[in-house]
């Protein structure tokens, strides 16, 4: 079975639908790429996928295990964040409260997986240091460690490179290129960049007030939509 | 100087007056990181103003006991701001601005039209200022008192990686499954309480000093939540007991005491943290 079904699912707000007709699903260890026009509903999916917000119809199921340990979330950057102190360690760690119970405070085993995290994305010597003053790079890699201890299974990013330089960014695609191929974990992405989701995901949906497009990249690579959305926007790179 | 301390702690007042001081510090504190990282200071500051409203009431009814009446009202309160600040339709600093300012005259009004005090102008002094009230405290207040500061300790210390994931990332927090909404309701919840309390020491208006000041100062020196709470707890105790001792001895208003205090300690964390930065 499917990681992640959405059957007929129609988004909106306030009664107004802004995406309809969705239908896709997610294996493990897929790598799924969603692209669209800005305003075309792709951080409304992630929050729909997130149970967040509900679906104005059809239904979107979970299964193949994904329920037990729920979802990393990699959010678009909120501004709140940006003075708030807080060390990296104290961020990491809280992406273990989901599946934490009552108890009050951490335990070996969360201190544990969180350090872990850290080692995987390399920044265990930034434990200590406050989230703010670090680099836009270290920061997301710091938030995909939090999105890491919440999950072994699958990962949400919302254009997790959106302001990064280009090293960064090419950080982080391999980063999550390795978390993809190595620990099979499903990686949903919304991204902008339409050259990289070419180069690194297996599937693209492409979603507009319809979606236009969902399968395989080299399908899309073929089709019709796809060749038109390359030509517009594909010969430049969007940070 | 010392000799007319001791002498002046030789009274039960002014112990219960310190204990009670210190404590309502201390809870303020705590809960104002919280306030000013979410940017709900505003809601403090809201309530405040529905407590002084509240405290016309209780007053006019002539109750025996003044928090019966006032900690209800400013609960609902709480709860109402909480909600409409989350409500994208209304704008919410608006229906804030309406709802305290709309307090503060209705309660001036009611306390104008019924009250049967002598004394009016010193009543609604006391009450948006604090007053020597701290100073005749009875026993029941200060039990109440104890009671409500160590629930929020305990409150605050059970929940303490919740509150910061919630305060941190709220979205982030809902989608890994953490009820967030009532995490808000539970904060919400407990600063009307500690506002009802910290009305005896500083009064209405001067409430929302102490629970801003503690955290911004904080702010200026600690890069970590844990280390930023904690600072904050202790910047307030100290200015609490300091405030209430310098209060005693020049016989200056305790709540303006404290909040000056406070200012002092921003200002002097606001020079230490810039130097830092730039040595
Ligand atoms: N909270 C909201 N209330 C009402 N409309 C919203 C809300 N959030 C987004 N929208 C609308 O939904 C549409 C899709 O938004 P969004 O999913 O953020 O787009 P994308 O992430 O693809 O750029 C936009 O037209 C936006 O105006
Ligand atoms: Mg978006």
């Amino acid at each position: 079975m499917a990681q992640l079904i959405c059957r007929d699912v129609v988004l909106g707000y306030e009664g107004k639908a802004v995406v309809q007709h969705l239908n896709f699903e997610v294996n493990q260890g897929d790598y799924l790429c969603i692209v669209g026009e800005n305003g075309s509903g792709k951080s409304t999916l992630i929050k729909a996928l997130l149970q967040l917000k509900k679906p104005m119809a059809g239904e979107i199921l979970s299964g193949d295990g994904l329920e037990a340990d729920g979802i990393g979330y990699l959010p678009q950057q909120t501004i709140v964040q940006r003075d708030f102190p807080a060390s990296v360690q104290e961020i990491v760690r809280s992406g273990c409260l989901g599946r934490f119970g009552w108890r009050p405070f951490y335990g070996k085993a969360e201190k544990a997986v969180a350090e872990e995290n850290m080692e995987k994305l390399g920044i265990t010597h930034l434990a200590k240091r406050c989230y703010r003053e670090l680099s836009g790079g270290q920061q997301q890699r710091v938030l995909l460690a939090r999105a890491l201890c919440a999950t072994k299974y699958m990962l949400l990013l919302d254009e997790p490179v959106a302001g990064l330089d280009p090293v960064a960014i090419q950080e982080m695609y391999d980063l999550l290129e390795r978390l993809n191929q190595e620990e099979k974990i499903t990686i949903i992405m919304v991204s902008h960049d339409i050259r990289a989701a070419l180069t690194y995901a297996s599937h693209i949906l492409h979603i507009s007030e319809e979606p236009l497009f969902f399968g395989t990249k080299e399908d899309y690579l073929k089709s019709e939509i796809g060749r038109s959305y390359l030509s517009v926007t594909g010969g430049k790179r969007h940070a | 100087m010392l000799e007319m301390l001791m002498m002046y702690f030789q009274y039960p007042f002014v112990r219960y007056a310190m204990l009670v001081g210190v404590l309502i510090a201390l809870s303020s504190s705590l809960l104002g990181v919280s306030l000013v990282l979410k940017r709900f200071s505003f809601i403090g500051d809201g309530l405040s103003h529905v407590a002084f409203g509240a405290m016309a009431i209780a007053t006019v009814l002539d109750v025996a006991s003044d928090t019966m009446v006032v900690l209800p009202i400013t609960i609902l309160s709480a709860i109402l701001l909480l909600h409409t600040g989350q409500n994208a339709k209304l704008k919410g600093d608006a229906v804030i601005a309406m709802i305290s300012v709309g307090a503060l005259a209705l309660g001036y009004l009611f306390l104008n039209l019924f009250s049967k005090s002598a004394n009016l102008t010193g009543d609604v002094c006391s009450t948006l200022f604090g007053s020597t009230a701290i100073l005749t405290l009875s026993l029941l207040d200060v039990w109440l008192c104890v009671v409500m500061s160590i629930l929020v300790l305990l409150i605050f210390t059970f929940f303490y990686h919740r509150i910061f994931a919630v305060t941190f990332d709220e979205t982030f927090a809902k989608a890994t499954g953490m009820k967030v909404n009532r995490y808000n309701l539970l904060i919400a919840i407990v600063t009307a309480s500690v506002i009802v309390l910290a009305m005896k020491l500083v009064g209405s208006l001067l409430i929302s000093a102490l629970i801003i000041f503690p955290a911004l100062s904080s702010m200026r020196l600690f890069k970590s939540f844990y280390g930023v709470i904690l600072s904050s707890a202790v910047c307030s105790v100290f200015c609490a007991f300091f405030g209430i001792l310098l209060s005693i001895l020049a016989s200056t208003p305790v709540g303006a005491t404290i909040v000056c205090m406070n200012i002092l300690v921003f200002a002097l964390c606001s020079l230490l943290g810039a130097c830092l930065k730039r040595g």
